[in-house]
């Protein structure tokens, strides 16, 4: 879709209205009213008090709500927060919403805001996600590393419970650290900044049209920046609260992550084949804080899930895995629940297997990524159950070890990728 | 009298040789045709091989389930499987071609007949193998979804699309080579619907305690799973 149909003519038309700004806050939301009223007044709120001298504007692309999320942005009236917080607002704060074409999906979304940013050329954006719960400062953690310290993307570390973001414990920062070796926490992040010369540069990418850029834009964004050599920071935002909402869809998440990892590796190929060890990136604040707080999970389900994935894949894991692992697996699987354990050695190895399998497209690539949610919920399992009572640094310590295995594994993943396997 | 029969024999030979006579660059013409024709069978066999080994045309049957029918009955791979019949279709027509050339009353219906038939031939061949492209793709595809779903009985979903589709495939293969059109319709729709009435039987009265747990474990205990996996997976 050429760049200029994104942008509706009333929405281009708001736009030339506000000139220039110096900073940009996007949200992209579908049905979101629940949330959307409290998140834009922290928005509003962080700009008059860490930004007042900028000018600013907050950009909602919305997907065709139905809830009314665009009507109450709309209304969230500048007046109602200055009565709230006695903030003084020095410059006119503009406040547009639009409706993006394409339907609802995080990477169209982006892209309309990435389009205004450029227009209205700002010097540094960020990007919300609609069911956060945001405080005002978070704005200010995000964006101060881009004004100040002229970082390009600065990705954030939250406050979670040790059971929260599970995929990315196990999996995407492992791998995305090990291949990119970049210490990115979180490589899939639902609040960032970035400068303007790095939206200029995301957007001139042909990623767009693809799905990899309507579903996976949020990881496509971290990788693009590191393979980019862009400047990269990551900044301690506070607690991530956990929103009341639907259990999350654990094949779209892999879809929408891990997916697009794999996707990444083979246009990346130069990049992350000459990487050997992992480096630490800038941190503002801690790099993480676990929460281990008592929390009721159904451990003995992700178990039943893994063992009956591996039963009933048996052919499509034939077609993706190693004799030797694929045995490995069967093998955990007779386990009974209470002895049972994923081993990180295995679990990388794995993992390493698919995103070969994937580079040769032993079968539909969609099929690959879904055959690995079950094993993966093996390995969430083992993880439940390591850290049912652990404090924060232990779980820290497991952690740490599964990425060295991922690094270990690195060059075992070359070789089956240059089919010496 | 003698020489009567002398004239005739003379003249019979006559006309034999000439008939050979007359016969025999027809047959220098077939000959030639056939071995032209293997030339460029050969030549078709050994391009056809080639551009399906980079187009990786194996993979792609194996992904249908092709080649693990073809290694059950000691067949070579796809590949060499179709460069092989691309090659005899090939050669068979030139020899018909050749065979047209000697003229031979009643054999030049039969080789239009044959020539009429290739396309039906290779597009009954061509909705075959994506049918079972098809049929390996959407059943693979409900295997996961309904694993990932942890619905009951992945596999049977699962081999009840496979055999769905490859029945059909079949069918419309067979109403292309007009082969027992009526017999295959009549078949197709005893399957299916044998198929349908089965699996509703085996649900309803065999999987009775199966369909209770599933719609107990879907309905009723819905809310108390949602609220033990809310883990959130980013």
């Amino acid at each position: 879709m050429p760049e200029e149909t994104i942008l509706s003519d009333d929405f281009l038309r708001e736009l030339i209205n506000v000139g220039e700004v110096d900073i940009l806050v996007g949200v992209h939301t579908y049905n979101d009213a629940s949330t959307i009223g409290q998140l834009v007044q922290a928005i509003r709120a962080g700009l008059l008090k860490y930004f007042p001298r900028q000018r600013a504007a907050i950009i909602n692309a919305d997907g065709g709500s139905k809830d009314g999320t665009q009507e109450l942005i709309r209304a969230a009236s500048i007046s109602d927060l200055q009565h709230v917080s006695k903030l003084q607002a020095l410059r006119t704060l503009h406040s547009i919403s639009t409706q993006y074409p394409g339907g609802p999906a995080s990477g169209n979304a982006l892209r309309t805001i990435l389009a205004a940013a450029e227009l209205l050329r700002a010097s540094a954006c960020a990007i919300v996600a609609p069911d956060s719960i945001i405080e005002p400062e978070w704005l200010e953690r995000l964006l101060r590393p881009v004004t100040r310290d002229n970082f390009d993307l600065v990705t954030p570390t939250y406050r979670r419970h040790k059971f929260d973001g599970l995929l990315i414990r196990n999996l995407l920062y492992p791998m995305n650290r090990a291949l990119y070796s970049r210490r990115v926490r979180e490589p899939y992040p639902p609040d960032f900044a970035f400068s303007g010369r790095l939206a200029s540069h995301f957007l001139s990418q042909e990623v767009w049209s693809q799905e990899v850029g309507r579903s996976g834009a949020e990881m496509y964004v971290t990788i693009s920046a590191i393979v980019g050599e862009f400047r990269l920071a990551q900044s301690f935002l506070g607690p991530k609260t956990r929103v009341e909402h639907a259990p999350a869809d654990l094949v779209a998440a892999m879809r929408r992550s891990v997916g697009t990892l794999f996707w990444s590796l083979e246009d990346n190929f130069r990049s992350w084949s000459a990487n050997s060890h992992s480096e630490p990136i800038t941190t503002f604040g801690p790099d993480h804080e676990l929460i281990s707080d008592p929390l009721p999970v159904n451990r003995k389900r992700q178990h039943e899930m893994f063992v009956r994935g591996v039963s009933e894949l048996d052919t499509v894991l034939k077609a993706i895995l190693s004799p030797p692992t694929l045995a490995e697996l069967q093998r955990a699987a007779t386990m009974p629940e209470p002895e049972f354990r994923l081993g990180d050695e295995l679990w990388a190895r794995t993992v390493y297997e698919f995103t070969a399998a994937y580079h040769k497209a032993v079968i539909s690539r969609d099929h690959i990524v879904q055959a690995l949610a079950p094993l993966y919920r093996g390995k969430a399992h083992t993880f439940l159950v390591e850290n049912r009572d652990s404090a924060a640094e232990e779980v820290e310590s497991r952690v740490e070890h599964l990425c060295q295995e991922f690094e270990r594994l690195k060059p075992s993943l070359l070789e089956m990728w240059n089919g010496r396997k | 009298m003698w020489e009567r029969f002398l004239n005739e024999m003379t003249q019979a030979t006559l006309d034999i040789v000439h008939s050979i006579a007359r016969f025999l660059p027809r047959l220098m013409v077939m000959l030639m045709i056939v071995v032209i024709g293997w030339v460029i069978a050969y030549i078709l066999k050994y391009t056809l091989r080639s551009i399906l080994r980079l187009a990786h045309f194996d993979r792609l049957s194996e992904d249908a389930g092709a080649t693990q029918f073809l290694k059950k009955v000691a067949l070579p791979s796809s590949t060499e499987l179709l460069s092989r019949f691309v090659f005899w279709v090939a050669w068979i027509g030139f020899i018909l071609i050749g065979v047209s050339v000697l003229g031979i009353v009643g054999v030049e219906e039969h080789i239009a007949r044959f020539f009429g038939f290739l396309p039906r031939l290779f597009a009954a061949m061509f909705v075959l193998f994506f049918g079972l492209l098809a049929a390996s793709f959407f059943s693979r595809a409900a295997l996961l979804a309904a694993v990932n779903a942890d619905l009951p009985s992945p596999r049977l979903i699962s081999s009840t699309i496979r055999t769905i589709i490859i029945v059909f495939s079949v069918s419309v293969g067979f109403e292309e080579l007009g082969l027992g059109e009526r017999t295959i319709v009549v078949a197709f729709s005893i399957v299916f619907g044998a198929l349908m009435l089965g699996l509703a039987l085996a649900f309803g009265i065999g999987g009775q305690d199966l369909a209770r747990r599933y719609l107990e474990r879907r309905f009723m205990h819905e809310r108390r799973e949602e609220k033990e996996d809310e883990l959130s997976p980013l």
